[in-house]
């Protein structure tokens, strides 16, 4: 399938603000490709983010778009989803905005089993202000506010996910496209809440002050360690250490999605 | 036919006054003392067609409420002091997004977690400069059962005609008061519905002001695409930084509210032996019952006092009270909280007449003798 990359796109929106060796500009052709897709009417689609340099994506998509508060993506699209239950709404952001000052709205959101499309763009950092650690960043590495090494442990977004109830959790990586909006296409299929994790490189605000020596150095890295779920399954633990699983990790197709839910309700208050 | 009428309380009749504007779309989170609207809308509003969610947080419920409005819904949350503290962050968005929406502030005691079960007042200037950043406010404080209905009708039609999030403030008194109240008939009160573009989709910019203060907003999943952000942006709803741009925006938007015309449609009070009045008791919400009481009792003694109630708080009715303080030896503002409206009352009368307040802040309500007390202090 050919994609017109240009329909989607606003007129006079690019260059985008994302530095060279960034893969937010990769992940936003995936979505596009996965709303070309599923034919998604854009006038019909709802593309909602919180703060951060991921989160500018959907000033250059051509469809509804609302660019929030930090963290407050989920929220905000809840209420647009519950609102209007008939819209296509697709969340994008990253690991900062979307589970540390986000996180409660995310995990509800996933527990609720509301029909969003969550993107969440994991760069392991925050970039936009300058490179300070977030939940995702690996123990031990430096961050302009982990100067002497990050002390915390890390969140696994996919397992945050799946642990809050989300019924479509995937994880794949910015050296992936082709698998990017496979994932997301099949995300937005999903009738419930949809987590694709992208694990993403920043290489002006993580690369650089971890010594990577380049951006294809970083790249390489996500490539040699992605390791599809079917080919871990025939690994051993030790095979495991230091990798990450890509592909479907979760699709339950029987929790009753959340505006459904409510859509019964409705009808019993009515016929009360 | 006689109209329908019932005993119920305040947060109930928030409740039936949010349903009669027109409401569709509720997102709250649990805090006394105002769960009982939630709890209302909970049971009332699937019944019109309408949504309620109980979010995660009250800043969740915040976003809900500003998404659920850019769908077109007419949207409501309620809540307390700590709850308004927690959406400070998205009032300002929907200030600058120019999103309407309607917040309930059932007012309770104290900063903090503060006395939960208790009346205050000490919101009134958290509802005004609560969210950082210039911007423009709206807030409506009723002080009867009645009125807390008229009044959240009131402000669903200020927030959308001026497409902004829109304060109500009533304290818990009440808010958990019972009193009769008359039902108002479909079509006896005015329903405003916000303005719907006209141009094409292809011409649409959601900030083009040039037909007016207030642009008109079209709805997600309309014919209508746009971009909506928190960020200043231009007539486009696109970021900007350009100074100009930036500039007239950030005035616009106050100047929506704050000009002489809007100042006109939005203010709203009531005047009580006002005419020749030498001390005037300039307050609001369940302290201006008190204080009408002792306008009564003061009559009685041959004192010349008068009641000045603002129904409208924000923008403050700078023009009238000018005027009172032109025409009083003195201004007396009983406030349930250590001194908050006075300070604009004291600001607009620039000295013409004596400024002084009452205040009570023990979680009692202000008393009609306190306020004769003060009265005859200073006569």
């Amino acid at each position: 399938m050919a994609y017109d990359y240009e329909s989607s796109i606003r007129p006079g929106k690019l260059p985008h603000i994302w530095c060279p060796g960034c893969g937010h500009g990769i992940v936003m052709k995936g979505l596009i490709r996965a709303m070309d897709t599923c034919e998604l009417d854009r006038k019909n689609t709802a593309i909602v983010s919180g703060i951060g340099c991921a989160s500018r994506l959907p000033g250059y998509l051509d469809a509804c778009t609302l660019h929030t508060a930090h963290g407050r993506a989920a929220a905000f699209a809840t209420g647009v989803k519950m609102a209007k239950p008939g819209m296509n709404v697709i969340c994008v952001g990253g690991d900062g905005d979307g589970t540390a000052i986000g996180g409660n709205h995310f995990i509800h959101a996933c527990r609720r089993n509301i029909d969003l499309t969550y993107v969440i763009m994991n760069n392991y950092i925050y970039g936009m202000t300058g490179g300070q650690f977030s939940p995702c960043t690996p123990t031990g590495m430096l961050a302009s506010t982990t100067p002497y090494g990050n002390p915390d442990p890390v969140f696994d977004i996919s397992k945050l996910a799946i642990g809050a109830g989300a019924t479509f959790v995937a994880r794949t990586t910015a050296m992936h496209p082709r698998q990017i909006d496979k994932l997301i296409t099949q995300g937005i299929k999903h009738k419930g809440m949809a987590i694709i994790e992208v694990l993403d490189d920043c290489p002006t605000s993580y690369g650089r002050r971890n010594k990577f020596r380049s951006v294809i150095d970083m790249m390489k890295r996500l490539k040699d360690n992605a390791v599809p779920v079917k080919a871990a399954a025939k690994m051993t633990p030790e095979q495991l250490e230091g990798k990450f699983l890509t592909g479907v990790l979760y699709h339950d197709t029987e929790l009753p999605e959340y505006c459904e839910q409510y859509e019964a309700l409705t009808k019993k208050a009515q016929n009360a | 036919m006689a109209k329908k009428s019932a005993l119920v309380q305040g947060n109930q009749a928030c409740a039936h006054g949010a349903i009669y504007a027109g409401c569709k779309f509720f997102g709250g989170y649990p805090i006394t003392p105002s769960t009982e609207v939630a709890e209302e809308l909970s049971a009332m509003l699937p019944k019109v067609g309408g949504k309620f969610i109980q979010m995660e947080d009250e800043i969740g419920a915040m976003a809900s409420v500003i998404g659920a409005s850019l769908t077109g819904a007419k949207a409501l949350t309620a809540t307390s002091g700590p709850g308004v503290s927690l959406k400070q962050e998205l009032i300002g968005y929907a200030c600058i997004a120019e999103v309407p929406c309607v917040i309930i502030n059932v007012m309770r005691g104290g900063p903090s977690t503060g006395m939960p079960t208790g009346p205050g007042q000490s919101d009134v200037m958290q509802a005004k400069w609560g969210t950082h950043g210039d911007h423009a406010a709206i807030a409506l404080v009723p002080e009867s059962i009645q009125e807390i209905f008229e009044e959240t009708v009131r402000a669903f039609n200020l927030a959308e005609k001026y497409r902004m999030p829109v304060q109500v403030l009533y304290d818990e008194i009440v808010g958990h008061m019972r009193e009769r109240i008359v039902f108002p008939e479909p079509g006896e009160l005015e329903i405003i519905d916000r303005e719907a573009p006209t141009v094409s989709p292809e011409e649409y910019k959601p900030f083009d002001s040039s037909k007016g203060q207030v642009p008109p907003l079209a709805a997600f999943g309309s014919e209508y695409k746009y971009h909506v952000t928190g960020l200043n942006k231009a007539a486009d709803g696109f970021p900007t930084t350009k100074a100009e741009l930036v500039d007239a925006e950030e005035r616009r938007q106050v100047d929506k509210v704050e000009c002489e015309e809007a100042r006109a449609d939005i203010e709203k009070n009531e005047e009580y032996m006002i005419e020749d009045a030498e001390i005037v008791l300039w307050a609001y919400g369940s302290s201006a019952r008190s204080a009408r009481y002792a306008v009564n009792e003061l009559r009685k003694e041959g004192i010349k006092a008068g009641l000045f109630r603002p129904l409208t708080l924000w923008p403050f009715p700078e023009k009238r009270t000018a005027e009172l303080a032109e025409q009083a030896k003195a201004i007396i503002v009983p406030e349930m909280n250590l001194g908050q409206m006075i300070i604009e009352v004291d600001r607009v009368a620039q000295g013409r007449c004596t400024i002084d307040g009452v205040h009570r802040v023990d979680g009692d309500p202000l008393n009609p003798g306190q306020i004769m007390a003060k009265v005859k202090e200073v006569i």
